[in-house]
């Protein structure tokens, strides 16, 4: 039974999934709404799960110091960390207290982590009880920032809006644009016209690079447009539609395949 | 001993550090120097436009910016000319994100088009003069932004039986039922089209569960290397038009006459792009003549 409850569960609604794409009923669609939630409402666990799975990870580099365990912390000091700033917002002119609130909390954290791996349990335990002390007391009093769930003023002006415009934008945007130059170390390298298909490689490459080119002479700019556009939409699209095709026969059969329990490996072991 | 190199050996096996000295270099000159470049239009990018340009005032257009900062240099210029020649038009926009980190990236990009919207402006295109005068952007009326929700194939799914299924208020806190801009707009049936501005396979989602479902008219914004992968899609009518990478942008930014970052950075791309192909030219003419001394060496 406690395998066959959810092979028929999977089967009942992955074939009413199925089904009731086909039948535009105002009933079907109250059912189809209905699982979409459901859908959401489970997602929302595997969204807990993941974040305990990530604490817990974490949790367990530092305790045994493998390789790197120094960046857990700041992985874990980040996850948390942002839950509660991202909702304070400045109220006044100044932020009054909140650099020493941040630091209250950063300490609360440490203190909490070291209580959860440490030996002497009481002593961080303690640790941790006073910076919480600390951080609800300047929250409580310190009337120069707020704290804002979701609501217009606050996600207006909040320290969320000012990590995401002023670090993370900026560092993701960095740590991409760096790509290029290794994209343009690894075009050096390895575009060689070694044989026939590396030279068709290499040529359809550079006539894309080219295609939008406006300072070649004789009408050669119009004549590698149109060779760039003959490329994108005869051999590629050619190429690309065989995967697309492909990779859509291959969901389905999958599909099939765990809608009639075919496939089990959801189930993990066995 | 030392090995002798010649100089074909020495352009075969160049210092990666000397091709990112010289990238860097030709960034930072073509960025500084401001000079402007040709851009030619192509198909997929006019039918985008055209299709906005001819959609009459008060209609709405669904905007789906699906990218991370990891995109930003590519699509964030589309979401700018794409959003500023809409609110020109004083058509709504309705605004989702459906990736993690594009919600703060959104609000960036409406504050700053709000902005740059306040003065007047002459613009010139399909032959015609048009002056915008300068207005204020106001939330819920011109714009509605709802923010991201996980599970973007579910949040698309919802979407098409009503917004207020996954999003009953919106990025601010607001309750969709007291914006006015909303009311009476259900689903995508209110929508005159969607543009996804994506740096990742939630488009798949769009294409499949979006405009394969609920048929309406689909417009892409792709950064450049998944521009291939979507020209079946654009072949069987199921997209009506893609902008591909910053190029595509800056096609728009010419069709709209509203130059700006898209055009900008491709000074920046089509220097880099010479500069990778002369590299790639060097070390081809390495390999072939290195070849050719060891075949006439005899080894």
């Amino acid at each position: 039974m406690k395998r066959q409850l959810p092979f028929l569960l999977v089967f009942i609604f992955g074939a009413f999934m199925t089904i009731q794409y086909y039948i535009p009923h105002e009933s079907s669609e109250f059912v189809y709404t209905f699982l979409l939630d459901w859908t959401m409402i489970i997602g929302i666990f595997a969204l807990a799960l993941g974040i305990w799975s990530l604490y817990q990870v974490s949790v367990e580099k530092i305790k045994h110091k493998k390789e790197n365990w120094v960046y857990s912390y700041v992985t874990l000091f980040g996850l948390f960390i942002m839950v509660v700033l991202g909702f304070t917002f400045k109220v006044g002119d100044s932020w009054g207290l909140y650099s020493v609130f941040v630091i209250a909390l950063m300490a609360f954290l440490y203190c909490l982590i070291n209580a959860s791996i440490a030996k002497s349990k009481g002593l961080w335990f303690g640790l941790s009880g006073v910076a919480l002390v600390v951080l609800l007391g300047i929250a409580y009093f310190d009337d120069s920032w707020g704290v804002a769930f979701m609501t217009s003023e606050g996600l207006r002006n909040t320290m969320f809006t000012n990590f995401a415009d002023f670090v993370m934008t900026p560092i993701l945007a960095t740590m991409f644009a760096l790509l290029a130059f290794f994209i343009a170390s690894a075009a050096y390298r390895a575009f060689r016209a070694r044989n026939v298909l590396a030279s068709l490689l290499l040529v359809s490459a550079i006539i894309v690079m080219l295609r939008f080119n406006p300072y070649m002479p004789f009408g050669l700019p119009e004549l590698i447009a149109e060779l760039s556009n003959w490329l994108m939409n005869v051999p590629n699209l050619a190429a690309q539609r065989a995967i697309v095709i492909g990779i859509g026969l291959g969901i389905v059969a999958t599909s099939l395949k765990v809608i009639l329990g075919i496939e089990r490996g959801y189930m993990g072991k066995g | 001993m030392t090995e002798h190199k010649n100089i074909f050996d020495k352009m075969m096996t160049l210092d990666r550090r000397w091709v990112f000295l010289f990238l860097i270099i030709v960034c930072v000159a073509t960025y500084v120097v401001d000079f402007e470049i040709p851009i030619n239009t192509e198909p997929e990018v006019e039918s985008i436009f055209n299709f906005l340009d001819s959609l009459p005032e008060n209609d709405i257009v669904l905007i789906a910016i699906d990218y991370d900062p990891n995109n930003l240099a590519e699509l964030h210029p589309m979401t700018y000319a794409v959003v500023e020649h809409l609110w020109r038009k004083k058509v709504k926009i309705i605004f989702t994100s459906l990736s993690q980190l594009g919600p703060a990236m959104a609000d960036q990009a409406i504050r700053d088009i709000s902005d740059s919207l306040k003065v007047d402006k002459t613009y010139n295109y399909n032959g015609v003069e048009h002056n915008f005068k300068g207005r204020e952007i106001v939330n819920g009326v011109d714009y509605t932004f709802l923010g991201f929700k996980p599970y973007y194939a579910l949040i698309i799914l919802g979407m098409g039986q009503d917004f207020r299924l996954n999003f009953p208020s919106d990025y601010y806190g607001t309750p969709l039922d007291d914006l006015p801009m909303m009311q009476g707009v259900i689903n995508y049936d209110q929508v005159a089209c969607v543009v996804d501005l994506s740096g990742g396979n939630i488009t798949d989602a769009w294409i499949s569960y979006g405009q394969g479902r609920f048929n309406f008219p689909l417009m892409l914004g792709l950064t450049g290397v998944m521009v291939s992968q979507y020209y079946p899609f654009l072949g069987s009518g199921q997209v009506s038009g893609i902008m591909g990478g910053l190029l595509g942008a800056a096609q728009y930014e010419e069709l709209a006459d509203n130059p700006g970052r898209a055009k900008d950075g491709m000074r920046v791309q089509l220097y880099a792009h010479y500069v990778i192909i002369l590299f790639i030219i060097l070390g081809n003419i390495g390999y072939f003549m290195t070849r050719r001394n060891r075949l006439k060496g005899g080894n």
